[in-house]
């Protein structure tokens, strides 16, 4: 048995890189990341190109197919996900592990009803007869806090709003009952007051069914406030790991920057200050 | 009556007069473009410098026969009562007489109109057939053999002229292999046997099931339809290609193979779904196209359809019948966009009457 399978984690990552080939040169999307997951929330913070959706990606097995993916360790439930077949890794996908995209505008599909899609998941995975996918999807939508899933179930993406379009994406990624959930900026593309309400369901539904979950997002306050933990990522690495409530103890200068970015009710800053980067962050 | 099915009964009526509003709508769409289609069509037949009554007379008869010719014609009228009887005639079907075959116009086009259509459908058949999945083909392997492969082959369909292309076919199948029939449409053994019913000739023998009759027919379209079908495959396959590579750039591709969907499923189930949206507008086009623009195609093969119809009146300066001609094709055009129109907005739902 390997080291992975006994450290009886859910998610075991150990120098993960992520490299584009590119005409001036290759592109180092992911430099080395190294987390362990088990049954928790962890947070995944970092800006735009920092390689945090990168990193999700190459968990998922969708890195763009140019790209090249290499690691130490890269084991989910003692399984080594580079050394399995396409075939197997597919199988993976959206029966063990699924994922959440940013905006349901576009990442669901606009020509089919939002019914189909989430049987399609269903009957990818289970053999069921199409009476009970139907069930079962109703069910999904229920859970989701859709509140009439009958109606939702024969609509096209269009025809919902963004909050109700995310509950779908949920549904979804959900009905093949998943053990991890990767959700790569789930409410970024949501209206502040929905926001909440979509975090509320998803953190729900990954507490019920004692799942893992790798929340990808750009803002600290809502991983702080929704995460176990936090992994910081800065140009393609970790640069620092720790437990969402000690999130002010933060260390590295590059997290305390964000933190200090954010302005903070009663106090009175003007202007807010501006990240200083320093070179030597990226070695 | 609960209050649910009220609910249910009243957008039941709300979706009949939606779809009736579309139907209007549509129609009077068709009506306004057929209005300015005969407008077009009549300003033209009474701008060009050609003066009817002397293509009917020549130019040697007696002037009291030009002018009572003219008045018979109806060529003394102001303009716009021209306009109208000629609006009145059209309606009717009524293109007047050719000067050239002496038979009604309409019966000319009824005659011919069918070969170019029976040709066209052939070559869109083998244009879809086989363009649509050279070009989802070409865009799932991009940058690929089979990618440049179909890439070349579209851009000889491009450029290539299509007689130049027919004449050399014809010199290597039919004059050296042998492998197919020339000219027309029917051999002249069967032309007095064989009764059309329709028009279309592969249709008719079938039904009729003379097959000796449908082979040859066969023979005889396979060269032209081929032709027509591999320059509809370059414009489809190319069309195909450039829709296929913006769909599976979107995110709902990630998201169906974050589903665990199969690679064969995303790329004809969602990705091919969502690209044929575009894409009937574009093979609606090249039918329309073949239907005006085979007449290289049908001079070339000596295919009797309209395309020919037209050029030969055109070069006996018999209007009637070009502009018949073309007012049937022009109908025929606005028909088919329409269609596609129709066709777009089942497949989209985005695009629904509400």
């Amino acid at each position: 048995m390997n080291k992975a399978a006994m450290s009886g984690n859910l998610l075991d990552i150990e120098d993960l890189r992520v490299t584009f080939p590119t005409r001036t040169g290759r592109i180092e999307a992911v430099r080395g990341v190294s987390f362990a997951l088990g049954r928790e929330r962890l947070g995944i913070v970092g800006e735009s190109g920092s390689g945090k959706s990168q990193t999700g990606r190459a968990i998922m097995g969708l890195t763009p197919p140019q790209a090249e993916v290499l690691a130490k360790t890269l084991a989910f439930d003692g399984l080594d996900l580079l050394a399995l077949p396409p075939r197997e890794r597919r199988a993976l996908r959206g029966k063990r592990i699924a994922m959440i995209l940013q905006d349901p505008k576009y990442s669901l599909d606009p020509v089919m009803t939002i019914g189909r899609q989430i049987i399609e998941t269903l009957r990818t995975h289970e053999r069921v007869t199409k009476a009970e996918a139907r069930e079962r999807a109703l069910d999904m939508l229920a859970a989701v806090q859709i509140r009439d899933p009958k109606r939702v179930f024969d609509l096209h993406p269009h025809e919902v709003s963004g909050g109700m379009g995310q509950r779908a994406m949920i549904a979804m990624m959900l009905i093949a009952g998943p053990e991890l959930m990767i959700a790569d900026e789930p409410t970024s593309a949501l209206d502040v007051t929905v926001q909440l309400d979509v975090l509320a369901i998803l953190d729900r539904l990954v507490a019920e069914r004692g799942m893992g979950l790798i929340f990808i997002s750009h803002d600290l306050r809502l991983v702080s406030s929704f995460c176990d933990r936090v992994v910081v990522m800065y140009a393609g690495k970790v640069v620092e790991q720790l437990k969402a409530s000690e999130l002010s103890r933060a260390e590295h200068p590059y997290t305390r920057g964000l933190l200090d970015c954010m302005p903070k009710i009663g106090a009175d800053r003007h202007p807010l200050p501006v990240l200083q980067r320093q070179a030597e962050w990226a070695q | 009556m609960s209050a649910v099915e009220q609910q249910a009964g009243a957008r039941g009526s709300g979706r009949a007069l939606a779809i009736a509003g579309g139907i209007g709508r549509f129609l009077l769409i068709a009506a306004t473009t057929y209005l300015g289609l005969l407008a077009v069509t009549f300003f033209i037949g009474r701008v060009i410098p050609i003066d009817p009554v002397l293509a009917v007379l020549g130019d040697r008869a007696p002037e009291s026969v030009v002018e009572r010719t003219r008045r018979e014609m109806g060529l003394d009228l102001p303009l716009i009562e021209q306009f109208w009887i000629y609006i009145k005639a059209a309606l009717n079907g009524d293109f007047g007489t050719s000067v050239l075959t002496t038979n009604p116009v309409m019966a000319d086009i009824r005659r011919v109109f069918p070969a170019t259509i029976e040709l066209a459908t052939v070559g869109t058949l083998i244009g879809t057939v086989l363009g649509i999945p050279l070009g989802v083909l070409a865009a799932v392997k991009r940058g690929s053999l089979a990618d440049q492969f179909v890439r070349v082959v579209g851009l000889v369909g491009y450029s290539v002229p299509i007689f130049w292309l027919a004449l050399l076919a014809l010199v290597l199948f039919y004059a050296k292999l042998q492998w197919v029939a020339f000219p027309g449409r029917i051999d002249i053994v069967y032309q007095y046997t064989f009764t059309p019913v329709t028009g279309f000739y592969l249709l008719d023998s079938a039904l009729q099931g003379q097959w000796d009759v449908f082979w040859d027919v066969f023979r005889h379209i396979v060269l032209p339809g081929a032709l027509l079908g591999y320059f509809s495959l370059a414009y489809i396959s190319r069309m195909t290609r450039s829709f296929m590579l913006n769909e599976l750039s979107q995110e709902y591709v990630v998201a169906a193979r974050a589903k665990g969907l199969s690679e064969t499923r995303i790329i004809w189930g969602h990705a091919l779904r969502n690209a044929a949206v575009p894409m009937v507008t574009v093979i609606a086009l090249s039918y329309a196209g073949l239907l005006e623009g085979s007449v290289l195609t049908e001079t070339v093969f000596s295919w009797p359809g309209i395309g020919l119809y037209i050029t030969d009146s055109l070069q006996n300066a018999d209007m009637n019948a070009v502009l018949g001609g073309t007012i049937v094709i022009g109908s025929v055009f606005i028909a088919i966009n329409l269609f596609s129109d129709l066709l777009y907005k089942l497949l989209d739902p985005r695009t629904k009457v509400r």
